[in-house]
C-alpha cells in the first residue's frame, strides 16, 4: 500500500516537473525543473528494485551533466523577449509538425503487442536469483556481453578525439607556458635564515643568487644570433652619438 | 508490543527513534567542531580562542547559535526568492540524509543498504546544488562567481574520488559499508592503498571547498563567494552543512580506508574499546588534519586546482586503479 502511495506521489511530481520543464519561463528555473524530474525517475527505479540503475541515474545525469548544463544556461545572457518574438508566426508550423509527431506515436503505440509472459514481469525487475542487482548488471555488460560493450566505448573514443580535434588551435609561437614547478619551488630567496647583527648573510656565507630569470618566449623566426648581433651594434652607435652631443 | 513494532507505524517510530539517536549526537558534533576548530587554530598560532563564554569557551557554539536566531534575514531586492530560501536548506538536508547509510558499529546503520557506497558518492555529488542555487539566486556577481568557480571544482574532484572509491571496491567485491568495513579486518586499507587514501583525503578537502580549496568563497577576490548575500539563520544553515559535510566525509575517509569501527589491532586493551568509541576517534583524527591544514596551507590559486584535479590526480588514480586490478587477479586475490 505504501509502495504504492509512493509510485503515484512520485509519478505525479516527475510528470509535474516535467510540464514546468518545457512551460516555465525562467531557463534556469526549467533546468531545476529537470533535475527534479530526474531524481522522481531515479526514485521510481528505486521503486522497481533497480537500485544501481537509479544510484547511476543520480550521479551521471544529476550529478554530472545537469551541473554542467545549469552552469552554461546560468551564464547565458537571454534576452526573453527576442525568444519570443517570432511565436505567433511560427505556431502554426509548429503546431503541424507537433501534431505528425505525435500521429507516428500512436501509430508505432497502436501496433504495439505485449508478450503473454510480460504482464507478469511488470514492476518486478530483480528476478530472485540470489545475486544482487550490481552483481547481474556487471556479468551482463562485462562478461555476456563484453564485445559490443568495447565496440561502444570505442565510439565514444572516436566521439571524445573528434571533439578535440574540432577545438584543438595551433598555439601561437611566441605564448608563454607556465612551469610550474619552478613557480612553486622554494628558492634561497624565500628561506628565513637567522642573520648575525652587522655581519650580513656574507658572514653566514650566504651569496643570495638572483631568482631564475623566467624563461624567454621563442623567437618567431629562430635566428636570434643575428637580432644579438644588430643589439650590439645599435648600443655601440648610441654611445658615439651621445658623446659627440655633450 | 512485538505486534506494535511490526505494523507500518511501529516501523515508522523506530524509524523515527533511530534517526534522532543519529541526528541529535550528530548535531552536537557539529556544533562542537566550530568551537574546537576556533580552538585548535588557535592554539596552532599561539592565541587562546574563545574563553569566555562558559568554562573553557565550552558554551561559545551555543552563543552563536542564538546570535544567528535572532538576527534579521536579509533577502535582496533582485534575488529569486524561493530559490535563495532553497540554496542553504539544500545543503544542510544533503549533508544529514547521507548519514542514513553510515555503519556507525557492525550492523549499526539505519540504512544497511546494497548500494551503500553510490548512495554516498550521489548525495555528495548533489552537493554542488546548494551552492550553485544560493549563488545564482543572490543575483550578485561575487555571489555567482564563487558558485561558478565551485560547481566547475566539485564536478572536477568527483572523478578523482569515484576511481578511488572503485579502487577500494575492487579489494572489497561489494558495494556494501559494512562489507567495506568488514573486509578490512586484516588489514586497513589504508596501507596497502597509500596513495589513494592521500588522493581521497585531499579530494574531500576540495568536494567541502575547505581550505586550501576554499576558491568558492576566497575572501580576498569574492568577499564570501556564494555566501555574500546570506545572513542571519540562512547564513547558519550554510555554516551547519559545511561541517556536517566535513563530518561526513571523515566519516567515509574512516569506513573506506581506517577500518570503520575496527580497533587497530584485534588484541587485548584495542578491542575492551566498543566499536562506535573507535569510529568516533577515527573522525576526529580526519577532523583535525582538516583544521591542521587550514592553518597551515596558503589558498590553491584556481588554475593551479584545476591542474591539481585533471592532470596528477585523474591520470594518478586512474593508473592505480588498473595497478590494483592486476595485482588481484594475478595473485588471485580478488573477491569472490
Amino acid at each position: 500500500m505504501i509502495a504504492a502511495l509512493a509510485f503515484y506521489v512520485f509519478a505525479a511530481i516527475l510528470i509535474a516537473s516535467a510540464v514546468m520543464v518545457v512551460t516555465s519561463r525562467n531557463p534556469v528555473h526549467s533546468v531545476l525543473f529537470l533535475i527534479l524530474a530526474f531524481f522522481n525517475a531515479s526514485a521510481l527505479f528505486l521503486l522497481a528494485g533497480a537500485e544501481f540503475l537509479a544510484m547511476i541515474l543520480v550521479i551521471v545525469y544529476v550529478g554530472a551533466v545537469a551541473v554542467l548544463f545549469l552552469f552554461i544556461v546560468m551564464m547565458l545572457d537571454i534576452d526573453f523577449s527576442r525568444l519570443r518574438e517570432g511565436f505567433q508566426r511560427y505556431a502554426p508550423i509548429g503546431a503541424v509538425i507537433g501534431a505528425i509527431l505525435f500521429l507516428e506515436l500512436l501509430f508505432v503505440f497502436g501496433s504495439w503487442q505485449f508478450a503473454p509472459e510480460a504482464n507478469s514481469l511488470r514492476m518486478n525487475a530483480a528476478p530472485e536469483t540470489g545475486i544482487s542487482n550490481t552483481a547481474a548488471l556487471g556479468q551482463l555488460i562485462y562478461t555476456d556481453y563484453i564485445f559490443l560493450f568495447q565496440v561502444a566505448g570505442l565510439i565514444l573514443l572516436v566521439a571524445m578525439i573528434g571533439a578535440i580535434v574540432l577545438t584543438l588551435r595551433d598555439k601561437p609561437a611566441n605564448s608563454r607556458r607556465q612551469d610550474i614547478a619552478v613557480q612553486v619551488a622554494r628558492g634561497e630567496a624565500v628561506t628565513l635564515t637567522a642573520v648575525p647583527p652587522r655581519k650580513g648573510l656574507a658572514e653566514l656565507g650566504i651569496v643570495r643568487r638572483p631568482l631564475p630569470a623566467p624563461p624567454k618566449p621563442k623567437a618567431i623566426h629562430g635566428h636570434g644570433h643575428d637580432d644579438h648581433g644588430h643589439g650590439h651594434d645599435n648600443h655601440g652607435h648610441d654611445d658615439k652619438h651621445g658623446g659627440g652631443h655633450h | 508490543m512485538d505486534a506494535f513494532l511490526a505494523s507500518p507505524i511501529g516501523v515508522l517510530a523506530i524509524t523515527v527513534a533511530q534517526t534522532l539517536a543519529l541526528l541529535v549526537p550528530l548535531l552536537i558534533g557539529v556544533a562542537y567542531m566550530t568551537l574546537a576548530e576556533r580552538k585548535v587554530m588557535a592554539a596552532m598560532q599561539m592565541r587562546k580562542g574563545p574563553n569566555v563564554v562558559g568554562p573553557f569557551g565550552l558554551l561559545q557554539p551555543f552563543a552563536d547559535a542564538l546570535k544567528m536566531l535572532l538576527k534579521e534575514t536579509i533577502i535582496p531586492a533582485g534575488a529569486s526568492r524561493a530559490l535563495f530560501i532553497l540554496g542553504p536548506m539544500l545543503t544542510l538536508v544533503l549533508a544529514l540524509i547521507a548519514w542514513a547509510v553510515i555503519p556507525v558499529n557492525d550492523g549499526w546503520a539505519i540504512a544497511d543498504i546494497n548500494v551503500g557506497v553510490l548512495y554516498l558518492l550521489a548525495i555528495s555529488s548533489l552537493g554542488v546544488y546548494g551552492i550553485v542555487i544560493a549563488g545564482w539566486a543572490s543575483n550578485s556577481k561575487y555571489a555567482f562567481l564563487g558558485a561558478l568557480r565551485s560547481a566547475a571544482q566539485m564536478v572536477s574532484y568527483e572523478v578523482s574520488m569515484g576511481l578511488v572509491i572503485v579502487t577500494v571496491l575492487l579489494c572489497v567485491g561489494s558495494l556494501n559499508l559494512t562489507e567495506i568495513v568488514r573486509a578490512q579486518s586484516t588489514v586497513w586499507f589504508a596501507i596497502p592503498l597509500f596513495p589513494m587514501f592521500i588522493i581521497f583525503f585531499v579530494s574531500t578537502l576540495a568536494e567541502t571547498n575547505r581550505p586550501p580549496f576554499d576558491l568558492a568563497e576566497g575572501e580576498s577576490e569574492l568577499v564570501a563567494g556564494f555566501m555574500v548575500e546570506y545572513s542571519s539563520m540562512t547564513y547558519a544553515l550554510f555554516f551547519l552543512g559545511e561541517y556536517a559535510n566535513m563530518i561526513l566525509m571523515s566519516a567515509m575517509t574512516t569506513i573506506l580506508f581506517l577500518g570503520g569501527w575496527l580497533p587497530p589491532f584485534d588484541i587485548a586493551p584495542f578491542n575492551w574499546v566498543p566499536g562506535p568509541i573507535w569510529f568516533i576517534l577515527k573522525i576526529c583524527l580526519c577532523l583535525f588534519t582538516f583544521v591542521w591544514v587550514r592553518a597551515t596551507f596558503p589558498r590553491y590559486r584556481y588554475d593551479q586546482l584545476m591542474r591539481l584535479g585533471w592532470k596528477i590526480f585523474l591520470p594518478f588514480s586512474l593508473g592505480w586503479l588498473i595497478l590494483t586490478a592486476f595485482v588481484l587477479k594475478i595473485m588471485g586475490w580478488l573477491p569472490a
